[in-house]
This record gives C-alpha cells, sequence and structure tokens, in this order.
C-alpha cells in the first residue's frame, strides 16, 4: 500500500484517451512517516479542497473550493445553485394566494417568514395594510415566533452537530418537534404551511388553539434554558466557537450582513423595532447583540432570541384571547378567500356551511367562488419591495404586478444568500475546521439561497 | 358572502382603478400639494435639476384582451363586444414628492445632477429612474454623503418587460439607510440590444452575488464586476430563465393520447 502514496506521474482517474493534467495523489494509508517523506518535496505546495455538494456540513447542498496551505485555508469560494428550483418565474404563472405555496418552499426551515414578507408585500401592492383586522396581525406574529424558534432551534442544533455534539441536536431537534407539532395542529402541516397568505391567514386558531399555545410556552420556558446550560460554558464548545469566523461591524456592514451576524458585531439592527410590520410595535422584547463578533456570539444570540420570541408569545397569547372571535382576514369579499378553511381531525377542508351555501342556495355564491379560486384577485399595477426579520436576517420581498391575477414578478432576496458571500472573509486564513464552524454560524438554508 | 354585489364586476373594476398619479409620499396630502410646489423651489432649490430630459410618461406593460366585454361602440350592449385592457404602472411623481422623499432627492440632484429619468412614489415608496451612465457616481454619493449614507444595498434584482422597446430590462436597487432608517429604491431601464450597466461592486461589495443572480437570470451584463459568472444555473447552461421570452418548456404528459402542455400555453385564467 505506501507505494502506492508515492506519486503516481498518471492520473488514475483518467480515461483512456484523456490528456494526463498532472499528477493524482492517492491516499491509502501508511504509516505516517513513510507519508511525510514521500509529500516532502511538496511541502510548499497548496492544495484545492472540495467540500460538498453534498456534504453532511454544508447545510444543505452548498459547495465550497478551497485552497488549502496544509490546514490553513488560503482562498475559498462558495459556489451556490444546487437547490435551485425556480420558484421565483414558477410564481410567476400561479395566482397571488398561491404565491404562498411557492415561496414556502424557498427557505424551507423559516417558511412562514417567507409567507409573511410576500403576503405584507402584496398587501402594500393592494394598499390594505392598514385595513387588516388585528387578529389578522396577531396570529401572523404568533406564527412567525414559534417559526423562528424552530429555525433557530435548527440553526443550534445543526451547529452542535457539526462540531459532533450530537446531543445538541437531538434535544434541539425535540423541541423543534414540540414547535412543529403546533404548527400542525395550527395551520395543518408540519412544513410548507403556505398559512400566512396575501389578505390575511388561512383559517382562525383551532377551539383548543390558545390551550396548545399555553402548553408550548410552558414547555420551551422549560427546556430551552437547558440548551444553554449544557453547552455555552462547554470548553470545548467554546474552544471551538469563539474567535471563529471573526467579521466585525465594518466588515459586516460592507457585506450587507443582517439579523444576528451583524448583532455578534454589537449593532443592534432588528427589523422589528427599526421598521415594525405586523404590530411588532406593541410587543416588549429585546434586541439580542453580542460584542465578541464571532461564531459563539452568533450561537448566544440565537439562544437568547429564542427566550425573547417566547416572551412574544406569552403576550400575542394574551392578545389573541382579547381578539377571540374577531375576524382573522381581510373582510372584502373581493380579496378575501371564500368560505372558511378549517383544520380538523380529517385534515383541511371547506366549512360544511359554505359547502351548503354554494352548492344548494347561491349560484351567485358558486360563482364567487369559481372566480376568486380560480382567477383570484386582481391586484393593481405596481412595485413594492417589503423587509422582514426574518430568523437569519432581513428577508426583503420585491414584488410587481402588472395589474392581474398574478405576480408578474416575484423576487426574494434571502439573508443566507448575501451571507454566503461573507464566507471567504470570515473563512480565509484560518483552520479548515473553522470553515464547517463559520457555515453553521451563518445557518444558511439553501432553499433560501437557491430558490 | 357578498353575492349581491356581483364580485366579477368589482374585480374588474378593481384591476381599472389605476391611479395615474398614485399618492405621494409619508405626509403629504393632495390638497398642498400645489402649495409646497411653489414653497419647496426654496426650501429644496436643486430638485429643478433631477432630471436629464422632461420625463417620459411609463409605458404600457400589458393588454389584455377577452371576449366578453362592453366594446367600443357606445349603444352596444350585448356583452359581445369584447374586452380590452391596458395596464401601466404608476407613472410619473412631480416634486414635492412629500416627507424626506424631498430632501433625499434635493441632495441627490445637487451632488449628481440630472441624475433621474423619472421618479415614481408609490405605495410609500420612492422609486428613482437612473441613467444608466450616473449609476456608479450616484451610488458612490448615496453611501458616502452623511445626509444620504445609504450604506446597504439590499438587493439588486432583475424585472423584464418585454413591451417597452427599448427599455425592456430593469436592474432594479434596493437600498437601505442604517443611519437614518430608510428605504429608497433605484432602477435602471436597459435596452435588450444593448444590456450594459456599470456594476456597483466597488460601491457596494455586497451586491458582488445579487448582480451574479442577475446577469444569470435576465443577462444584463454588469460592467467591472470582479467575476460575472452564472451563480444559480450550471455554468454551460444556455439563455436566461427569468427573461419573459424564456420558454418554460415542461414536459408533456400524455394521458389517452392529450398532453398537457407547459404552463405559459395552458389556458389562463387572468384576463
Amino acid at each position: 500500500m505506501s507505494q502506492q502514496t508515492q506519486h503516481d506521474p498518471h492520473d488514475v482517474f483518467a480515461g483512456p484517451d484523456e490528456t494526463v493534467s498532472g499528477p493524482a495523489y492517492l491516499a491509502n494509508g501508511a504509516d505516517w512517516d513513510q507519508v511525510v517523506e514521500s509529500q516532502r518535496d511538496r511541502s510548499d505546495e497548496t492544495i484545492v479542497v472540495n467540500v460538498g455538494p453534498a456534504h453532511p456540513s454544508t447545510h444543505g447542498v452548498m459547495r465550497l473550493v478551497m485552497e488549502m496551505d496544509g490546514e490553513t485555508v488560503v482562498s475559498l469560494r462558495p459556489s451556490i445553485g444546487f437547490l435551485h428550483t425556480g420558484i421565483e418565474k414558477n410564481a410567476e404563472y400561479r395566482n397571488w394566494t398561491q404565491g404562498s405555496t411557492f415561496v414556502t418552499r424557498a427557505n424551507y426551515v423559516a417558511g412562514i417568514s417567507n409567507e409573511a414578507a410576500y403576503s405584507l408585500a402584496v398587501d402594500k401592492l393592494l394598499g390594505i395594510t392598514d385595513a387588516l383586522p388585528r387578529r389578522t396581525s396577531q396570529l401572523r406574529v404568533l406564527m412567525l415566533e414559534v417559526n423562528r424558534i424552530a429555525s433557530h432551534l435548527t440553526g443550534v442544533g445543526a451547529g452542535g452537530l457539526e462540531l459532533g455534539a450530537t446531543s445538541v441536536q437531538e434535544v434541539c431537534l425535540r423541541e423543534r418537534e414540540r414547535c412543529l407539532d403546533f404548527t400542525e395542529a395550527v395551520t395543518g402541516l408540519r412544513m410548507n404551511n403556505a398559512y400566512i397568505r396575501p389578505g390575511g391567514v388561512q383559517n382562525d386558531l383551532p377551539e383548543d388553539g390558545l390551550d396548545l399555545l399555553d402548553e408550548l410556552i410552558r414547555q420551551l420556558r422549560k427546556n430551552l434554558p437547558e440548551i444553554a446550560e449544557f453547552t455555552m460554558d462547554n470548553p470545548i464548545f467554546k474552544g471551538r466557537m469563539q474567535n471563529v469566523a471573526y467579521l466585525d461591524l465594518p466588515a459586516a456592514m460592507m457585506l450587507g450582513c443582517s439579523g444576528p451576524v451583524l448583532r455578534a458585531t454589537g449593532y443592534p439592527w432588528d427589523l422589528r423595532k427599526s421598521q415594525p410590520y405586523c404590530g411588532y410595535e406593541n410587543y416588549d422584547f429585546e434586541v439580542c447583540t453580542a460584542d465578541s463578533c464571532d461564531a459563539y456570539g452568533r450561537f448566544v444570540i440565537r439562544l437568547r432570541e429564542m427566550d425573547q420570541s417566547v416572551n412574544i408569545l406569552e403576550q400575542v397569547r394574551d392578545a389573541l384571547a382579547a381578539s377571540k372571535a374577531e375576524p382573522y382576514r381581510i373582510e372584502d369579499p373581493d380579496l378575501r378567500w371564500p368560505g372558511e378553511l378549517t383544520v380538523a381531525s380529517d385534515g383541511q377542508g371547506n366549512s360544511n356551511e359554505h359547502i351548503r351555501h354554494i352548492m344548494g342556495e347561491s349560484m351567485e355564491g358558486l360563482i364567487h367562488h369559481f372566480k376568486i379560486v380560480t382567477q383570484g384577485f386582481h391586484v393593481p399595477a405596481g412595485e413594492v419591495y417589503q423587509a422582514i426579520e426574518a430568523p437569519g436576517g432581513e428577508l426583503g420581498c420585491h414584488l410587481v404586478s402588472d395589474g392581474g391575477t398574478r405576480p408578474y414578478r416575484v423576487h426574494l432576496r434571502d439573508p443566507g444568500f448575501n451571507h454566503v458571500q461573507a464566507l471567504p472573509l470570515m473563512c480565509e486564513g484560518s483552520m479548515l475546521s473553522d470553515t464547517i464552524m463559520a457555515v453553521a454560524s451563518i445557518d444558511p438554508v439553501m432553499g433560501g439561497v437557491d430558490r | 358572502m357578498s353575492d349581491e354585489n356581483t364580485p366579477a364586476e368589482a374585480n374588474a373594476k378593481r384591476a381599472n382603478d389605476i391611479d395615474p398619479h398614485p399618492q405621494a409620499g409619508p405626509g403629504a396630502e393632495e390638497g398642498d400639494r400645489a402649495a409646497r410646489a411653489g414653497e419647496i423651489e426654496l426650501t429644496h432649490p436643486h430638485l429643478a435639476a433631477l432630471y436629464t430630459a422632461a420625463p417620459a410618461e411609463p409605458e404600457v406593460i400589458a393588454t389584455r384582451r377577452g371576449m366578453w366585454g362592453p366594446g367600443t361602440e357606445p349603444g352596444d350592449t350585448s356583452g359581445f363586444g369584447g374586452l380590452h385592457k391596458t395596464y401601466v404602472l404608476p407613472g410619473v411623481t412631480e416634486p414635492p414628492f412629500g416627507g424626506w422623499f424631498d430632501d433625499v432627492a434635493d441632495k441627490m440632484a445637487e451632488l449628481v445632477p440630472g441624475f433621474a429619468t423619472r421618479v415614481s412614489v408609490h405605495r410609500g415608496e420612492i422609486t428613482f429612474f437612473v441613467a444608466r451612465e450616473k449609476l456608479l457616481a450616484l451610488a458612490r454619493v448615496l453611501r458616502d454623503d452623511a445626509a444620504l449614507r445609504f450604506e446597504v444595498c439590499v438587493s439588486v434584482s432583475g424585472v423584464h418587460y418585454p413591451e417597452q422597446v427599448h427599455q425592456e430590462l430593469h436592474a432594479v436597487y434596493e437600498l437601505l439607510s442604517i443611519t437614518h432608517n430608510r428605504r429608497i429604491r433605484l432602477e435602471v431601464e436597459l435596452d435588450d440590444a444593448d444590456p450594459h450597466v456599470d456594476s456597483v461592486v466597488p460601491v457596494y461589495p455586497m451586491a458582488n452575488f445579487h448582480e451574479r443572480e442577475t446577469w444569470d437570470m435576465f443577462g444584463i451584463v454588469f460592467d467591472g464586476h470582479p467575476g460575472l459568472t452564472r451563480i444559480l444555473m450550471p455554468d454551460d447552461w444556455v439563455g436566461h430563465p427569468q427573461r419573459k421570452d424564456y420558454p418554460l418548456g415542461g414536459i408533456p404528459v400524455e394521458f389517452k393520447g392529450a398532453a398537457v402542455p407547459p404552463p405559459e400555453e395552458r389556458r389562463r385564467y387572468d384576463q
């Protein structure tokens, strides 16, 4: 075996008629001193290492091309697009309501945020933002915050897993499952919900919704601190994260970073505070910052933000109790979905009263149902940009309408897409193993990055 | 349910209801616009130098025809006259724009005179349509001037309007000022035959990936970009998929001899 670690001048992977571009080196195992001896004459060379696109620590299908000098990263080029599914193009061939169903699949870990950015943009284009009932905004905030906790748990857990700390992932997935169970009880689906829609939300809380929410809050209050307890002071955790993937405020500004990456530089920028939407100005919560500019700071911020989200959940719980039985979507019959959608034990569906009405009582009702469901509503021509604070940072939706019932252009500005640009600056000059931590610390979800 | 007010008609009315002079920015009422127009010349003297030439009216972006409609003959009540509707984007907004929009526009016009071809204020957002040769200089002052200070180019994307002849491709820049907590939009209109615009990467390094995506999806060439390669599509891909003239393809699904066509060739219900 040791003979094969000597450089073989012929590329063993080349086909019979391919020209040899350079020697191929194989590591088939040998005594360490033999390996060192065989590589001695190449000790000042750099090598190119390809990570991904299918690698467990790249958060999906991202490819990193790294030029390595020994264990040190000389240059890094992220390569994306492996999960490009044409969501923006597809949405141009569906009506405005169906758009929610598409955009939720972009960043599938925080799908509710995509729906919210898109729906708020359509609301703005329709000019109905101020006409939305208060319960609409409360339900949107409720699901946004539950989804934020689920997304942060994924980010924290996957980050732990990439360090080899499987128990972090286990605990995080356990808590995330509670969030998804609640999401399923409210929206009918664990993920890809299409719950937040233009003009409101899909359905009201189920009858036991507030009880389920109380139970969720109780469990999260009890279990979330556990994650911090066994990670934040752990010397291995700190050794792997502190001063790793360093990005200070000027660099973060230069690269347009937002969310936990920006707040880890000590800058308290949170769109829920600075440019509130969905009535976030009515909730009392802190913007969590850290001043360490590193992966550890981003990790701590995510942990603390989950606590803040539970604070918001408690307040939105009281708000929802106060607005019980009020309308949960726009009342305009030209915009709202006909009938009441429900989530029941046998799945989602229209209410029986609505079916009886359109099938047995009113021809006009049937026509109206058909027009709204099949054709959709018209949105006046125009162009808007709506940004929200998604778990990863600023999630923007740029919408153009040509006055029809389908979007003319939908563009999602995903925070992960922007943050992947920052990887070279975070990683060049550091160790290969720190690159894994840097990717985990920006928590990109490739569905959102590639759309 | 409101079966009384014939929702289909209301829907059509909504689509026709396009305001050629959309609402002004924060705080501006239609009533005091005229009064402020005189006043604005004193407080914001550079607004007069906003435009390179007299602003062009926006062009029609869509024309829709349908089977049923009132027709063009005055006495025709048959309903068979056919539907014919044209759509335009929100048009030109004349100064004053209202609120801080005027301050920003004034400062921009002072530092880069004649940068705009037109300005549109719609839904509380301001869009500056920028002459392409002025874009890079404008981006630099937008970032560096203390009164403007748009530190972040949040997003660059494109829109393809095949019906706007010689202005088919639009590059859209969303700018954010964290200092002043403001957002503006820049838009550069490009001829499909000459889709070149200066890259803003020298000013806004964060636009790197966004410009690559816009090149990839629309074929807009950002001159001076450090590495304008495809980013989402494979390197050897032919064409730019987000353009309106890009065929969707689709796989014909046969069922008992009939094939389902690709989405853009299917029957549409949005007329």
